[in-house]
């Protein structure tokens, strides 16, 4: 399969499987309630793949080659702690772009 | 609460969130370009599949060279949570017809949702007919946003130098998404197991070790959930 090809499949699985998600309860559990200990672990869905994604990409960049690269660690946990404080997605952007492309130049000096 | 008056409502109460959707959405188009899609991929992804996360990382897993059906997996896992936005709406629209919940369905995204649920909870007095409106009210300066955002980012990506250091632009979106989400303690807990597992499973093959991390994770927050309850119910009592 070239990209092209796997990249048109991963499109359209995840439109039909983020509509079915969408769709499943809204259409089919009309007038009943959610069973508990299926609705408890679904709250947790963000944070428990989106942190683990993140981890390597922040410890091991492939840019500079599976280094930890100071820089981009700063960035990493600017964004995080200002996101956590502030509770603003845009704001945490902000700050770790900041940092990303401020440190080298401070540091140079 | 006429269906008219609360539709207008719902756009008032979208329209911020113009700001916080349009650099998301550019953001999306810019990595997917710089990753080796091409616009009408970028399009195609944004208008199918209308869940930034989910979006993103498939990006990542693409780039990964993971194989297909493992990127298809672990997307949808980070899209869960709008089944359980779908969960929490469907209760309020009983009596809706099913031609209108199908279309409703395809625009539950975190903005729609959240404004939804809150003013529902504010004014259960409300009409089905008005709750519905005041649905596509939210979603309609919402929804152009995205796609138009996501077309711009993607043809100002590629006109961007190289010196920009795009490749970490993912990691801090990623990072600046999940920090304001840590809420609980619960979650503290999820999105920490889900770190060190990880971690833990990289030598996993094709990706699995975050999917596996991902699943024992979301038990992890359940499991804390469920102890942090009985705790305070013990020390009420």
């Amino acid at each position: 399969m070239g990209p092209d090809t796997q990249l048109w499949v991963v499109i359209a699985a995840l439109a039909v499987g983020s509509y079915a998600l969408r769709f499943s309860f809204i259409g089919f559990y009309a007038n009943r309630d959610m069973p508990l200990w299926l609705l408890r672990p679904l709250r947790y869905a963000g944070v428990a793949i989106i942190p683990g994604l993140v981890a390597p990409l922040v410890l091991w960049p492939e840019a500079t080659g599976g280094e930890t690269d100071p820089v981009r660690l700063s960035a990493a946990v600017a964004t995080f702690v200002s996101g956590y404080v502030t509770g603003n997605v845009i704001v945490a952007m902000l700050t770790g772009a900041a940092f990303l492309y401020g440190l080298p130049f401070v540091l140079s000096y | 609460m006429s269906p008219r008056r609360s539709f207008w409502l719902g756009f008032a109460d979208g329209v911020p969130f113009i700001v916080v959707v349009t650099p998301f959405a550019m953001l999306f188009g810019l990595v997917a370009v710089e990753a080796g899609l091409n616009l009408w991929q970028v399009l195609g992804f944004s208008l199918a599949v209308f869940a930034g996360s989910a979006q993103f990382t498939a990006l990542q897993l693409i780039q990964d060279e993971a194989p297909t059906l493992i990127v298809i997996a672990t997307a949808l896992v980070v899209n869960l949570r709008v089944g359980m936005y779908s969960a929490a709406m469907t209760p309020w629209l009983a009596g809706a017809r099913m031609r209108t919940r199908a279309v409703m369905a395809y625009l539950i995204v975190d903005q729609s949702y959240a404004c939804s649920i809150r003013r529902y909870e504010e004014n259960p007095d409300w009409a089905v007919a008005a709750r519905v409106a005041y649905f596509f009210g939210t979603i309609l300066p919402v929804y152009p946003t995205w796609l138009a955002g996501t077309l711009v980012g993607g043809l100002v990506g590629a006109a961007l130098p190289e010196w920009l250091a795009l490749d970490f632009a993912l990691p801090i979106c990623f990072l600046a998404i999940v920090a304001p989400m840590l809420r609980t303690f619960a979650h503290m807990v999820a999105a920490f197991t889900s770190v060190v597992l990880a971690l833990a499973f990289s030598w996993m093959p094709f990706g699995l070790g975050l999917l596996v991390a991902a699943v024992l994770a979301m038990a992890a927050g359940a499991v804390t959930e469920v102890q942090v309850e009985r705790r305070t119910n013990r020390s009420v009592v």
